[in-house]
């Protein structure tokens, strides 16, 4: 016989025992999936001639991720950013993209490479639908391209077009009132050399009639010496080059330029010169290059560009900020105010909330950037135009360039190019 | 294709001047790696991948010295010395351990040191670019010859060059070294067998190719970006060289190396598209007609 009165073992004993441990086992279960930090994977180029990519953009990008999580994070979720080194090699950078969000469970993954590498990661961010920002590629038809769309890829980068527009604008002034007609372009031979080039010239064409392209040389990437290239543009005398040159292979050109008392013989427009990994490397910067603004403390002139660029020195030992800082800064920023907006790490919620969207920045014209809904690229950062001296600001008067003329003139491009 | 381009710089003083001395230029400093990479397989029959690390360690040794001393030549021969004694190291520790091993195993052992270097020289100087600047001493304008614009740093180098060139003849040609070091390259046995102590003659000619390719990384220091990796362009041009001039010759490396040079001076006005291309077109054509290479022997 049964004693169904028997205390201790009956059904709803194991029953109500069961539902005690599970209450209090469970709770530091779900207390860890609340603190379980938010994955972030970074590809970026860590070694070799371009390895300042690496270090300043992880650093422009921590600028914000330690601000958030010194904040409490999301829901106390705070974001641990995992950097790895592609080597400047788009394969491996799409290796590396693929294992952030297939293996190592991120939730985002920061492009922080070049643009050969940013359409490989758009590849993977296609096939695996993770939130992808690329946050330093400049080329246009990443995110202009229709084909090329994903719905949770981003760019936080400026881009080559409105670059171009911007580059052309001033170029095409400064030709106006010097009579340059006669110009050249020495670019590096890849998709952001090739497209950074022909579209200055479109601009410049545009702007100033009577110019006119004589010449055009196209050394490798990380070539080492550009003496034949130098020879050349010495032979074809253009009364102004063009390059976009960047990163230590500008420095080498600047370099072997100036025993060729080049910089002297024509105006010279290259576009990544206004940098402090440019302006503070080379012993002798020769004054006089019309460059565009990459990141300057001084430009734009606010209290709020100066301060973040003394409060990154503050933290980074000093060291300057670079372009690639600040574009992966303004990345970071984004899918931040994302994650508070949603409050999830869902990559169809967060890439919802980032269309559209808009940060208050201090490299915004106005303080503000906006990241565009319907190409997912951002426009209204601060641009313009200066001439380099010796010291110290570097390039003390910049021209910025309106945004409205960049605007109309990208439409019509985009048309051009049936994209819309 | 700009054939008219060439043709009117083929016939121009100017022109003609301005591109051969940059033919030169780019020809004489990839002579100094290209003849340590062609005596060390012509005497030792090892396939050195490594010696354009020699070359990016003589350029930071270099750029070390010259922060410190602020004295260009002191700077240009501690990158010598110092990458010779790294030769020196790297041959007894390393290489001289797969000297008769299949051409793999040779290029698994460089490859390996590559990419040990390439991190120690981040870990000591740091991932960025660095730039040596130039001395003070070479910066002038440079000096126009019948319309031909050379630089005065580019003559300078040229110079010192051809002079390393011709004490590296005489030393290969008119000593008793130079002799033992050609009886190494065709019969190490015998000259074994002679009572020549065969490991000191191996150990260096790496202190040798140590020491031209740490001058060449000094002596280009100023006009070039100094980086991690920055040795993988120009051994890969070296190795071209040694194919076209013959494994082991030396004359054949300057030859080789002038030859690239000036294809890549002309081949910009002419080819400017295909300038890397007509580097290799030329090596295909050597290794048709000659598989030795122009001064290479048959059958070695």
């Amino acid at each position: 016989m049964t004693n169904r009165n028997r205390p201790g073992v009956g059904r709803r004993s194991v029953l109500k025992g069961a539902a005690a441990a599970t209450a209090v086992a469970g709770f530091p279960f779900v207390s860890r999936a609340e603190n379980k930090p938010i994955k972030m994977g970074m590809v970026t180029i860590q070694s070799g001639r371009f390895a300042m990519i690496g270090s300043s953009s992880s650093k422009g990008a921590l600028m914000e991720i330690d601000k958030f999580n010194a904040a409490g994070g999301l829901n106390g979720r705070k974001i641990e950013l995992i950097i790895r080194d592609s080597k400047g090699k788009p394969e491996e950078a799409a290796r590396l993209a693929r294992e952030f969000a297939n293996s190592d469970g991120c939730e985002v993954i920061f492009d922080a490479d070049s643009s050969a590498a940013a359409f490989a990661i758009q590849e993977v961010a296609k096939e695996t639908g993770a939130l992808t920002i690329h946050m330093n590629s400049e080329t246009s038809s990443l995110t202009a391209d229709p084909k090329l769309h994903v719905p949770t890829a981003f760019r936080s980068a400026r881009q080559g077009i409105h670059d171009s527009i911007a580059g052309g604008s001033y170029a095409g002034e400064i030709a106006k009132q010097k009579k340059l007609n006669k110009w050249m372009g020495c670019s590096p031979d890849y998709a952001y050399g090739r497209d950074s080039n022909n579209l200055f010239f479109k601009y410049l064409k545009r702007n100033h009639k009577d110019a006119e392209v004589i010449g055009e040389t196209w050394p490798k990437l990380a070539q080492p010496d550009y003496t034949e290239q130098l020879t050349k543009i010495l032979q074809t005398k253009p009364q102004a080059l063009y390059s976009c040159f960047w990163g230590g292979d500008l420095t080498a050109f600047i370099d072997q330029s100036s025993i060729y008392n080049l910089f002297a013989q024509m105006d010279v427009f290259a576009i990544n010169v206004a940098d402090y990994a440019i302006l503070t490397a080379i012993k002798n910067l020769p004054k006089g290059i019309h460059s565009g603004s990459r990141y300057l403390a001084t430009f734009p002139k606010t209290k709020e560009n100066a301060d973040w660029s003394a409060a990154y020195r503050a933290k980074f030992n000093n060291e300057f900020p670079l372009n690639w800082s600040w574009e992966n800064s303004v990345g970071a920023q984004f899918v931040i105010e994302a994650l508070r907006k949603t409050n999830s790490t869902d990559p169809k919620k967060l890439a919802e909330a980032l269309k559209g969207a808009s940060i208050d920045t201090p490299f915004g014209v106005g303080g503000k950037i906006t990241m565009r809904g319907d190409d997912h690229t951002i426009v209204n950062y601060a641009t313009g135009w200066g001439q380099t001296i010796q010291k110290d600001p570097y390039v003390p008067d910049v021209k910025a360039v309106d945004w409205k003329v960049i605007l109309e003139l990208e439409d019509e491009w985009k048309k051009e190019m049936k994209y819309t | 294709m700009d054939l008219s381009a060439l043709g009117n710089c083929l016939i121009s003083t100017s022109c003609l001047i301005t591109q051969t001395t940059s033919g030169l230029i780019i020809g004489l400093l990839l002579f100094m790696v290209a003849a340590g990479v062609s005596l060390i397989f012509g005497v030792l029959k090892v396939v050195n991948f490594a010696h354009g690390t020699f070359y990016m360690l003589g350029a930071y040794f270099a750029y070390t010295a010259y922060q410190i001393t602020d004295n260009y030549a002191v700077a240009v021969l501690a990158g010598g010395l110092g990458v010779a004694i790294f030769g020196l190291i790297f041959e007894r520790l390393l290489i001289s351990r797969v000297y008769g091993s299949p051409v793999l195993m040779q290029i698994l052992v460089c490859y390996g040191v590559i990419l040990i270097l390439d991190d120690v020289v981040k870990l000591i100087w740091g991932p960025d670019f660095l730039s040596f600047g130039m001395p003070e001493a070479f910066r002038s304008l440079p000096i126009v010859f019948a319309g031909g614009v050379i630089p005065v740093f580019y003559l300078f180098l040229i110079l010192v060059t051809l002079v390393i060139a011709a004490l590296l003849g005489l030393l290969i040609t008119r000593t008793r070294y130079g002799k033992i070091i050609r009886a190494a390259a065709v019969n190490p046995t015998m000259v074994s067998a002679l009572g020549i102590n065969t490991g000191v003659i191996y150990a260096s000619v790496f202190v040798l190719g140590g020491l031209l390719a740490g001058l060449a990384g000094g002596l280009a220091a100023p006009v070039r970006s100094l980086t991690a990796g920055m040795g993988l362009a120009i051994v890969i041009e070296s190795f071209i060289v040694t194919v076209i001039g013959g494994m082991g010759s030396v004359a054949g490396a300057l030859v080789g190396s002038l030859l690239i040079g000036l294809v890549r001076s002309f081949g910009s006005i002419g080819f400017p598209l295909f300038t890397e291309g007509l580097m290799f077109l030329m090596m295909a054509v050597v290794l048709i007609l000659k598989p030795s290479g122009l001064f290479g022997r048959e059958g070695r």
